[in-house]
């Protein structure tokens, strides 16, 4: 169900929107960079969670090791932050056990896609009801910018020095092949369209996966020769991705390079905690 | 009373779901299979979640996972399986969080010989994971044991807020013996501390009131932070050496300072001995009978079997060389727990091991050849030694 029309996000108050209510006193400043985008793609998302009307309680946010994933330490949910690579195994474990929570995942493109890829194709699989942000910023940022598996090929990281010669994973792709039914992609730099995704996906049944191109001005820019944090945004984020709707109007040429942002796939299939319990009904007898 | 004729992996269940167990996640290994299999068909009827992960890394994570979420949870695998758990394990024994995991253990290293026994993960599942870290592991020796010792692991890791280890060899996993299944209330079972102050009151590990803070579980109210980082008694990460310093050796101490009640162990004929065995899992089954025909002969041996491996029973084992000239240690391994007792028996006796490693289990005649002839005992720390001199 490619190239959906414009959602509208029903707001419950005016803006500007009071984020301290999300927020846990006292464990601001966070440890993300200036010019980072990390910060902007929490605030879409506590103005969705907001307007999904979820309360603090229903909430559990799980993360693993990375930058992305000292998220969970800043927000008042109920919050996990695990091992590198793990936090989809641990929101499973969590969602099976309290499955009225509705479980977040924060996680990276190094987290998610290299480590963590067997629980991210996994939790696709079983289409297990959770939200998966992935932060794509193309490189380690916690240890210190080594080539990701999202680092596009050409490109240099402090383990590629030469320009990057794996081919990278494309999120989207990879997790509407393994069975994930909500698809999507947003950048820091689109923040009302990644909100507009992030409501539509804590709304979804099944595991949503979002592809989040953020920026790693620190180590990524400096390593790209990008002048600062504002001409990567524009030049990854606004430049180099072409709104799925628009996209098919598009000649090819245009679209060469090209990322499609917005909900890229979304279908209905049996959730798996739905089906468990299910299951439970029927042998309990 | 309902007598059973079951084998040690499916009395591992029954005394998992008696203590308790409503989340099992597990990926398929032998010999630690038949466990997840009576799992997946009892836990759906009283109402639990079985799980079949991607493998033994996400298991590990699924049960802590599931823990936090307030219920007991247990995963069961054997060494390859448990080499892959080790910093999941790491993580429960830093975040507090109580589970259960049971190690069926099979020859290694490596793949090893997947359906012979060992007792070779011994030192693994003290120092597996990296960093200095409580642990308990229990070893039971008996199909009835691994029942009743199942229910223990469970009350010790929801007393104390760490992941506790079964751990038993293949032998007594594939065993087939006759148990007495407990009834409702006859054995003791635990459930993890709540908290009873208001939700914003909360703090995960402020132990003010207590060396075990209670656990709050999520979605109740209880909004909380759990990380794998040092953290303070918010939960929340620090930087702070000293904070850092008090936590490390608290977790440490938690289990050390209650070892006398973590230490459980069986004691035969050896109020009288001259020659003490200390023999755990299907060594000890082994022992014991290598002690009655001893004792047949007018040879004075006695056993002592631990069934709580770690912490070390090292109270035990002193009181044991204080009265023998020898202690005898027979292991499926090059001599892991015989150094352990050489160290405790600190210089009062000597100590000799019986070690077996071709994947079949030390048979009582071997123990008791050894003990009339004494030219098999190998002193714990000669055996590279010797084993180069052999070649």
């Amino acid at each position: 169900m490619a190239g959906e029309a414009a959602v509208k996000v029903p707001y419950r108050e005016k803006r500007p929107f009071d984020y301290s209510q999300y927020i846990r006193k006292g464990k601001l400043p966070h440890i993300w960079c200036a010019g980072c985008g990390h910060g902007i793609v929490l605030k879409s998302l506590l103005r969705a969670i907001h307007a999904s009307g979820l309360s603090k309680d229903e909430i559990c946010m799980v993360s693993g090791i990375g930058c992305s994933s000292r998220t969970p330490g800043y927000v008042d949910f109920n919050t996990l932050h695990t091992l590198h690579g793990r936090a989809i195994a641990y929101a499973t474990g969590v969602k099976l056990a309290k499955p009225n929570l509705k479980v977040f995942v924060a996680t990276g493109d190094g987290d998610a896609l290299a480590i963590g890829g067997n629980h991210f194709i996994h939790a696709c699989r079983r289409n297990i009801d959770m939200v998966i942000l992935v932060y794509n910023n193309y490189i380690y940022g916690m240890t210190s910018g080594q080539a990701s598996p999202t680092t596009p090929q050409g490109m240099v990281a402090t383990t590629s020095r030469y320009g990057h010669i794996d081919p990278p994973f494309d999120t989207c792709e990879m997790a509407k092949a393994a069975g994930a039914t909500f698809v999507a992609r947003g950048t820091a730099y689109h923040c009302q369209e990644l909100e507009k995704i992030f409501y539509e996906a804590i709304h979804h049944k099944g595991t949503a996966v979002i592809d989040i191109l953020d920026s790693c001005p620190t180590y990524y820019g400096r390593l790209n020769k990008m002048k600062s944090a504002s001409e990567m945004m524009l030049k990854v984020e606004k430049d180099g991705t072409v709104p799925v709707a628009q996209a098919a109007k598009l000649p090819p040429e245009k679209l060469e390079g090209k990322k499609l942002r917005g909900i890229l796939y979304r279908a209905e299939r049996p959730e798996y905690c739905e089906e468990y319990f299910k299951l439970i009904e029927r042998v309990h007898g | 009373m309902e007598r059973k004729f079951i084998q040690g992996n499916e009395a591992c269940s029954e005394g998992a779901l008696y203590a308790g167990c409503r989340f099992y996640a597990g990926y398929p290994i032998t010999p630690s299979s038949e466990i997840m299999e009576v799992m997946s068909v009892r836990l759906p009827k009283v109402g639990g979640v079985f799980i079949q992960m991607e493998d033994e890394i996400a298991s590990v994570c699924a049960i802590v996972g599931a823990s936090l979420g307030g219920l007991k949870s247990m995963t069961a695998t054997s060494g390859p399986g448990f080499s892959l758990m080790q910093e999941g394990i790491g993580f429960a024994c830093m975040a507090e969080v109580p589970c259960v995991i049971v190690n069926v253990m099979r020859s290694g290293p490596s793949t090893g010989y997947p359906t012979g026994p060992s007792q070779a993960d011994m030192m693994q599942v003290r120092w597996g994971t990296h960093g200095d870290h409580p642990m308990i592991a229990l070893t039971p020796s008996t199909v009835q044991e691994i029942l009743t010792e199942t229910v223990r692991a469970f009350n010790l890791a929801e007393t104390y807020r760490t992941p506790v280890v079964l751990l038993y060899d293949e032998v007594i996993g594939h065993m087939r013996e006759a148990i007495t299944l407990p009834k409702e209330g006859e054995l003791e079972v635990v459930d993890r501390a709540r908290p009873n102050c208001p939700p914003e009151e909360y703090r995960p590990y402020d132990i003010s009131k207590g060396e075990i803070p209670p656990l709050a579980a999520y979605g109740e109210g209880y909004r909380f932070h759990v990380t794998g980082l040092y953290h303070g008694e918010d939960g929340f990460p620090t930087g702070n050496t000293k904070l850092i310093e008090e936590a490390n050796k608290r977790l440490l101490s938690k289990v050390e300072k209650n070892r006398e009640k973590i230490w459980k162990n069986e004691d035969f004929y050896l109020d009288d001995a001259e020659i003490g065995i200390f023999a755990y899992g299907v060594s000890a089954r082994s022992a014991k009978f290598a002690v009655k025909e001893l004792r047949k002969k007018g040879i004075k041996v006695g056993l002592l079997k631990p069934l709580t491996i770690w912490p070390f029973p090292d109270k035990a084992v002193r009181e044991m060389a204080e009265k023998v000239d020898t202690i005898i240690v027979p292991e499926m391994n090059l001599g892991q727990i015989s150094l352990e007792v050489e160290r405790a028996a600190g210089g009062r006796c000597d100590v000799r091991g019986i070690y077996r490693v071709d994947t079949e289990p030390i048979h009582p005649q071997q123990i008791m050849d050894a003990i009339l002839s004494r030219e098999e005992l190998t002193l714990p720390t000669e055996l590279a030694e010797r084993d180069m001199t052999d070649g």
